[in-house]
């Protein structure tokens, strides 16, 4: 049995697997399937100031190897959160990573400032969703943007401040830069990537939104990539993500630099991917006679 | 246990119609607890989303569910390459199923194509105080009467083309019916506007009505929020999701 347990920003993770934001809610409806214990993490629910009703359906669509989702950040906002969801997440024995977001910087550390007197382990400040029109992935696009509500939202919290990354950039590494210089304690990738597709009998795209998020094993290898690009351009750690259903793919994100790996859509094809994918990744590392996974964070040997 | 993932066996399959394929599936532990109304979440191999496919005969004794379901796209393709004796991976039984109570009295069942399935364990428990009406597009589109002959329903068919049965749309028999006094319930499952036109002419016959929706589904299980549907409840807006709060809702709910 390999030692599984990672530290990230200070924190101790028995695993490094974490569901990522969005596909598991607050984690209620997978208990029913496994104890959450299994876990090393939650990545909550993006969570905004007030209750968000979302984008109208269709959200949802199938791609190769692959989803696009066009939820549009519906959650019932940060007080329900704070009184209902967090105390039960927190009974736990996991690590609770608040997902957060907002329209405006301002919000975003309101929401973070709701947080402050709680008991959660860590915030995840998404600047990347692309489903919704103010703040989202506006604010993820532009290395002034991304470094202004990180700095906003560094100046109200104390917690470990991880800082969720969109792919739909030019240079995914200078806003990581811009992010670590505006005080994030860490940086998570990849967000979704922007798609769309169409209905070819109808002529209408298949999400009501017209484009959503692309996620799945489709993107794996753009995830690998990125992170690869963002742990050697910065000193924070990297939580990956992106397109994972395996513990080898989980494996792999961390010899490219990921010290953690967050888990999406695989969920949706296998509900206990979480915790199928903590033990291949055992399987492979007692296979090779590693005798813990910190041991290959970031090793991969970049040809010269 | 509310829902559960697992393999199981397929122990018999047949086409009942054009591109209509008919599973029953033992699986003990899901038929114990599983209600008319709920579905099955189904893997199709090679694919990222399961398919939400409605439930359509529950044999708590034999421990059995049987599935009717369409080949509408390439992951429903794929799961209808599956054999007897296979095994199909199922996230199940999920969602809300229909309200059933014996003081409704007579009730009507309405089925459109194939909203149908859903309707034939309701048939099963209600037998000769249900009226099912069903409407196909046409005579080769047709499936179920048997089965819901055998439960001692009333049944009336209606077809696009008039092919087979009564030529007009089922919402034309569902109100000559509710013209007459005495229907306690109307259930219905099928296209959007059939749904919404069932859902109109129990508003103006006050009679109770619960509908079966539709929705482009992830999780199945109410945690990834992507099978919205535009309800009311408590006169307040409220965007319920079809796989956990549906797919049954009571149609003075839905806004349309």
């Amino acid at each position: 049995m390999a030692d599984l347990s990672v530290k990230v920003c200070g924190v101790d993770f028995k695993n490094p697997i974490i569901p990522a934001s969005g596909v598991f809610g607050y984690g209620r409806e997978y208990e029913e399937l496994f104890p959450l214990d299994k876990l090393g993490g939650i990545a909550t629910k993006g969570t905004t100031l007030h209750l968000r009703t979302g984008n109208l359906a269709p959200r949802i669509a199938e791609t190769p190897s692959g989803m696009l989702n066009s939820v549009g950040l519906q959650n019932p906002g940060i007080d329900h959160f704070i009184e209902t969801e967090l105390p039960y997440l927190l009974t736990k024995d996991l690590v609770v990573l608040a997902n957060i977001a907002g329209s405006t910087p301002e919000e975003c550390a309101q929401v973070a400032e709701k947080l402050e007197a709680t008991d959660v382990h860590m915030i995840e400040l998404n600047i990347s969703c692309p489903n919704v029109k103010q703040g989202g992935a506006a604010f993820g696009t532009s290395c002034e943007m991304a470094a202004e509500v990180t700095r906003q939202v560094r100046k109200v919290t104390t917690k470990p401040l991880v800082v969720k990354l969109s792919p739909n950039v030019t240079s995914i590494a200078d806003i990581a830069k811009s992010v670590e210089a505006a005080g994030a304690d860490a940086v998570s990738l990849i967000n979704t990537l922007l798609g769309m597709r169409i209905d070819i009998n109808t002529g209408r795209p298949i999400l009501r939104n017209n484009v959503g998020g692309m996620s799945g094993p489709a993107v794996f290898p753009i995830a690998v990539r990125m992170v690869w690009q963002v742990a050697n351009a910065v000193k924070i750690p990297v939580i990956g993500m992106g397109g994972v259903s395996s513990g080898r793919d989980a494996i792999e994100l961390m010899m490219a630099g990921a010290s953690a790996v967050q888990v999406g859509a695989a969920i949706f094809t296998d509900p206990y991917a979480p915790v199928r994918i903590v033990e291949e990744m055992n399987e492979f590392l007692d296979s090779k006679g590693i005798a813990s996974v910190r041991d290959i964070i970031g090793t991969v040997k970049p040809w010269t | 246990m509310k829902y559960t993932q697992g393999k199981y066996i397929i122990t018999r399959k047949t086409a009942i119609a054009k591109e209509i394929y008919s599973f029953t599936i033992q699986c003990p532990e899901v038929a114990e607890v599983a209600q008319p109304g709920q579905f099955v979440h189904i893997r199709a191999n090679g694919f990222t989303l399961r398919r939400p496919i409605s439930i359509c005969g529950i044999d708590k004794e034999k421990g059995t569910l049987r599935i009717v379901f369409e080949i509408r796209g390439e992951g429903t393709a794929e799961i209808a390459k599956l054999n007897e004796g296979d095994l199909v991976d199922m996230l199940a039984p999920l969602g809300h199923g229909f309200t059933v109570d014996s003081s409704f009295g007579k009730v009507v069942l309405i089925g459109g194509g194939i909203g149908t399935p859903p309707m034939l364990p309701l048939a099963q428990i209600y037998g000769g105080n249900a009226t099912v009406i069903s409407g196909f597009r046409n005579a080769s589109a047709v499936i179920l009467q048997d089965d819901f002959k055998k439960t001692g329903a009333e049944t009336i068919l209606c077809t696009d083309d008039g092919s087979a049965g009564i030529h007009g749309f089922v919402t034309e028999s569902l109100r000559e019916l509710a013209a007459k006094s005495g229907i306690g319930a109307v259930y219905a499952c099928g296209p959007m506007p059939m749904l919404k036109g069932v859902a109109a002419i129990c508003k103006e016959n006050g009679v109770f009505c619960e509908i079966s929706l539709e929705e482009r589904m992830a999780c199945g299980i109410g945690a990834c929020l992507g099978c919205a549907c535009r309800t009311v409840r408590n006169d307040e807006e409220y965007f319920a999701h079809v796989c956990k709060d549906g797919p049954v809702f009571k149609a003075e709910e839905v806004l349309w």
